[in-house]
């Protein structure tokens, strides 16, 4: 049994406008930074899973952001898993 | 009064309510109930209606946390029994978070939270929500939200146009829905979801009686 570090992105689908990233976007232009193409806001979630073996961490990883973390008809998701105690 | 009873979800955050049941009481004569979102007892009650507020704070997503309170799970049932649920603003968003209806509310274009009357026109009478006649094609709600813009892909659009489940559109897009989309209503049209409110325009002393029409058909 390992404990795990999660980290979860999760990102607006590429069809879907973001208008807060917009709105920083132009701010950034404010700024004096005036090369920026594209500027997305996501959401990064992170959290320890503790006593439970690889391979059930991750399923129970995917099942959090495929129900509960991100919603599918606008959002996407990756995540990494660091093991931080065996 | 008969002995019909609509039962007001509320969850942490929610704050229309109290405005929906004054809405039913007073103005339709119909009995209601609240009932606080850990309860997975709808014994009683003929149909459910979701208000407007911020469940949970809105906390991850618009409705997210609340569609794994025990209510919203023992709601399938009872839409399946073709009985009528309605979910207005939070109440809409709850129902696309949890999948009753299709498609996902976000940020509003401008990114304002917008609190207005808005003109709207009514696409499909699909389950008797709204009137589908020459003379009451259009009417006035009020909106209150900042994360009403209805989003679906190409394909959704397509099976809700096929399908008569878009009942409500925007005149003047304010929050950059699809489609101009305010309300939809699912397959069999037992479950109602819109953004504008229809408990707020339920007599004239409060500017209008368009939404009365929405509600009483709780009942039919």
């Amino acid at each position: 049994m390992s404990h795990f570090q999660v980290n979860v992105s999760i990102r607006l689908r590429p069809s879907v406008l973001d208008p807060a990233g917009e709105a920083v976007k132009s701010a950034a232009s404010r700024l004096g930074v005036n090369n920026i193409s594209s500027l997305r806001i996501g959401k990064l979630i992170e959290l320890t899973l503790q006593d439970i073996e690889e391979k059930e961490a991750k399923e129970k990883i995917e099942l959090l952001c495929d129900r509960l973390f991100s919603n599918n008809v606008i959002e996407d998701y990756e995540y990494s898993l660091k093991k931080v105690y065996e | 009064m008969s002995k019909f009873k609509v039962g007001i979800v509320v969850f942490p955050g929610s704050n229309c309510d109290r405005d929906v049941c004054w809405a039913l009481e007073s103005s339709l004569d119909i009995k209601t109930k609240y009932i606080w979102h850990e309860s997975s007892d709808l014994s009683g009650v003929e149909a459910i209606v979701l208000p407007g507020g911020f469940s949970y704070g809105d906390y991850l997503r618009c409705g997210a946390v609340a569609r794994f309170s025990p209510l919203i799970n023992s709601l399938s049932d009872f839409v399946k029994t073709g009985k009528k649920v309605i979910g207005i603003c939070n109440g809409f968003q709850i129902l696309t978070e949890s999948g009753f209806l299709p498609g996902a509310l976000i940020s509003n274009s401008n990114l304002n939270f917008i609190c207005k009357d808005v003109n709207l026109e009514i696409l499909s009478s699909k389950g008797g929500w709204f009137q589908n006649s020459n003379k009451g094609k259009f009417i006035n709600l009020p909106i209150a939200h900042g994360e009403g813009r209805y989003f679906c892909d190409d394909d959704l659009l397509k099976n809700l146009l096929d399908n008569e489940m878009i009942v409500l559109k925007y005149l003047n897009n304010p929050n950059g829905s699809n489609f101009d989309i305010a309300g939809i209503v699912n397959e069999k049209g037992n479950v109602l979801g819109l953004m504008p409110h229809p408990e707020r325009s339920c007599d004239p002393l409060v500017g209008g009686i368009d939404g009365l029409h929405t509600l009483r058909n709780l009942l039919t």
